[in-house]
């Protein structure tokens, strides 16, 4: 079981504080993701779940028992950490068996354990060597091996693929996924990329400044993000923020279009704009347009084209925005239903 | 990256420091070599050469031979235990954040700073006495009798006096060493279900020991000529001569500078001799 509530829960370093009072709740066995840009603070909140750091004020609940003041060790939770923390004296078969031996386990559970891990993260080959001789990946794989042997009640991952290439880390997010839906135990997932995010999640915290924007489902998230700063966050490119007087005509002070729902025609559209910048990717070509006439937030509007389409540095095209894809803000940056 | 040319360039840039370098270490070891072959007593007047090992043979044999590398062994081992078990503590001690850290680093570094001499003075004179000593006053204030330190216990005494000018420098390295250990790996291990004793032993231990053979090897170079700590307080009496200090009593006390030469030379073996050891027993902890 994993289910862990986190009631007015606030930490302050010194004079700084850095999450206010919060309150969340993460299910058994959720995929829950916390997102936000860097220093908004997602790293203090796992380590407060983990029992790393200690809380300013509320209080932890894992499984409804209070777990505000229990050592980090009697949690039931495991860790992996960015820098994977593996103990670079201990052969690999040691590191995963560290907190079996720290546990009193006798030798040939411990054993039967290991072997486990070693076989469902692949390990079997390296099992013998020190994490000093081993790949990115496999370091990563070492630490999960670690976490799972453990069967903790809940997994908590702090941005544990950002070492990682691209290649590799695309890898890794389909096999921690394919974890978990093996072992179906809660994991909460720190990154900064929402790509992690909207792939792996279940539930999406969206975090800035400490406090919580959204909580929702990655297609919530998409579909109906609460503010301007969840809808920017969210997606990938950016969604483009229109203003002034476009944004008047439907009755809000902003309104967002995400690059993929904007329909380019070289004739005739809504809004008239400048091709910039052109990125082939081969399936989709992103265009940065400059747009003339239009307020926006940005200089420049992404929009999502096929990959087929030619379009060239310099070329004039019209922009229209598809039928009940517009995102509408209010003064505060709210969304308007 | 050196190629050939820069190669050649920095052997013939180098080639002076070697030089001298060969000079001052081979002169002195070959005429050591060649005095220990020779009857050499100067106020005799007595000067023959070549005796063959004579010396070597009166050395060994003497009954002091022996015992004084048996003290020798005993002091660096002793010292060698006080300054890496203290020094270890100190550095967990110093490594927590606690108020006046600043001022509390310098003053452990101090004692380095002292001068050998000045120090076993120090003790000698303000400490171990047995009438004025600071020991013998508090000894006297619990209403037991005051030891004489330097007669009754004297190897231990002058153990305790080199490690104390030798544990600033085992705290200073093992403190940089304590400094550099990822503060994840502990957290990991604390979530591992470790407590303080299985995180000192299982993480902070191994990954101090790399500093702990640094500290071993290069105070061991050092202890094994420790002279003026005994000079000044035993002068050599109550089994506190060292191999050092018995080559410097033939060669001075008894102006007899081709026994004191094989002594030295003696001497240097048994150095090597230990540090081939500490390289087999410790050496494979510097390599990765
Ligand atoms: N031990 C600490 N002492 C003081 N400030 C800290 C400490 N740890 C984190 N912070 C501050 O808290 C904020 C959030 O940090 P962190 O949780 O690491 O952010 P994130 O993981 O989201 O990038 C940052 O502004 C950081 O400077
Ligand atoms: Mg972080």
């Amino acid at each position: 079981m994993g289910r862990i509530t986190l009631d007015k829960v606030s930490k302050s370093f010194g004079e700084v504080n850095v999450i206010p009072p919060l309150d969340l709740t993460i299910e058994d066995g959720e995929f829950v993701v916390f997102v936000g840009p860097s220093g908004c603070g997602k790293s203090t909140l796992l380590r407060l779940i983990a029992g790393l750091e200690d809380v300013s004020g509320g209080q932890i609940r894992i499984d409804s028992q209070d777990a505000t003041t229990t050592p980090p060790a009697k949690r039931g939770l495991a860790m992996v950490f960015q820098s994977y923390a593996l103990y670079p004296h201990m052969s690999v078969r040691k590191n995963i068996a560290f907190p079996l031996k720290m546990a009193g386990m006798d030798q040939a559970e411990q054993e039967k354990r290991v072997d486990y891990a070693a076989k469902v993260l692949n390990l079997a080959d390296y099992i013998d060597r020190r994490p000093g001789q081993l790949s990115g990946g496999q370091r990563q794989r070492v630490a999960i091996g670690r976490a799972i042997v453990r069967e903790p009640s809940a997994f908590l991952f702090d941005e544990p693929l950002s070492n990682l290439d691209a290649a590799l880390r695309v890898n890794m997010r389909l096999e921690i996924s394919e974890l978990h839906n093996n072992l179906k135990t809660t994991m909460i997932y720190v990154t900064h990329d929402q790509v992690e995010a909207m792939t792996m999640a279940d539930k999406i915290v969206v975090l800035q400044a400490g406090v919580i924007e959204q909580v929702g489902s990655p297609l919530e998230l998409y579909q109906t993000p609460r503010n301007l700063f969840v809808a920017g966050f969210i997606g990938s490119p950016k969604m483009n923020f229109f203003s002034g007087q476009e944004a008047a005509k439907h009755d809000a002070a902003t309104i967002g279009v995400r690059p993929e729902h904007l329909d380019v025609s070289t004739s005739e559209g809504l809004w008239k704009a400048k091709v910039g910048v052109a990125e082939h990717l081969g399936s989709d070509t992103f265009l940065y347009v400059h747009p003339e006439g239009v307020e926006t937030l940005e200089d420049t509007v992404t929009v999502r084209v096929d990959g087929e389409m030619a379009l060239r540095h310099g070329d004039e095209v019209w922009l229209t925005p598809q039928d009940g894809k517009i995102h509408r803000f209010d003064g505060a940056g709210l969304r308007i239903a | 990256m050196a190629t050939q040319h820069s190669r050649a360039a920095a052997r013939l840039m180098n080639a002076p420091a070697v030089f001298v370098l060969l000079v001052w270490m081979l002169i002195p070891l070959c005429m050591t070599i060649y005095f220990s072959f020779m009857d050499y007593r100067p106020l005799r007047g007595v000067a023959d050469c070549c005796v063959g090992f004579q010396n070597y043979e009166r050395f060994i044999t003497s009954s002091s031979f022996l015992s004084s590398v048996a003290t020798t062994l005993i002091m660096v081992g002793g010292i060698l235990a006080i300054t890496v078990i203290g020094g270890v503590l100190l550095a967990l001690l110093l490594d927590q954040p606690i108020w006046g850290q600043g001022i509390v680093r310098i003053l452990v570094i101090a004692p380095f700073f002292v001068m050998p001499t000045v120090s076993a003075l120090v003790w000698k004179n303000m400490f171990m006495n047995p009438v004025n000593g600071l020991f013998a006053y508090l000894w006297k204030f619990f209403g037991a009798t005051p030891i004489d330190w330097l007669s009754e216990l004297p190897l231990f005494s002058i153990i305790w006096i080199v490690s104390w000018q030798w544990l600033p420098f085992a705290t200073l390295i093992l403190l940089t060493a304590v400094q550099s250990l990822s503060s994840e790996q502990l957290e990991a291990s604390e979530m591992d279900g470790a407590g303080a004793l299985s995180r000192f032993t299982y993480i902070i231990l191994p990954h101090l020991g790399r500093a702990i053979t640094v500290v071993i090897l290069i105070q061991t170079i050092f202890l094994l000529s420790i002279f003026a700590e005994i000079f000044v307080t035993t002068n050599g009496a109550f089994g506190t001569r060292t191999l050092t200090y018995l080559v410097y009593q033939r060669v001075l006390e008894s102006q007899n500078i081709g026994l004191g030469s094989a002594g030295g030379i003696l001497a240097v073996i048994l150095a090597n001799i230990v540090a081939i050891f500490l390289m087999r027993i410790v050496g494979k902890n510097l390599d990765n």
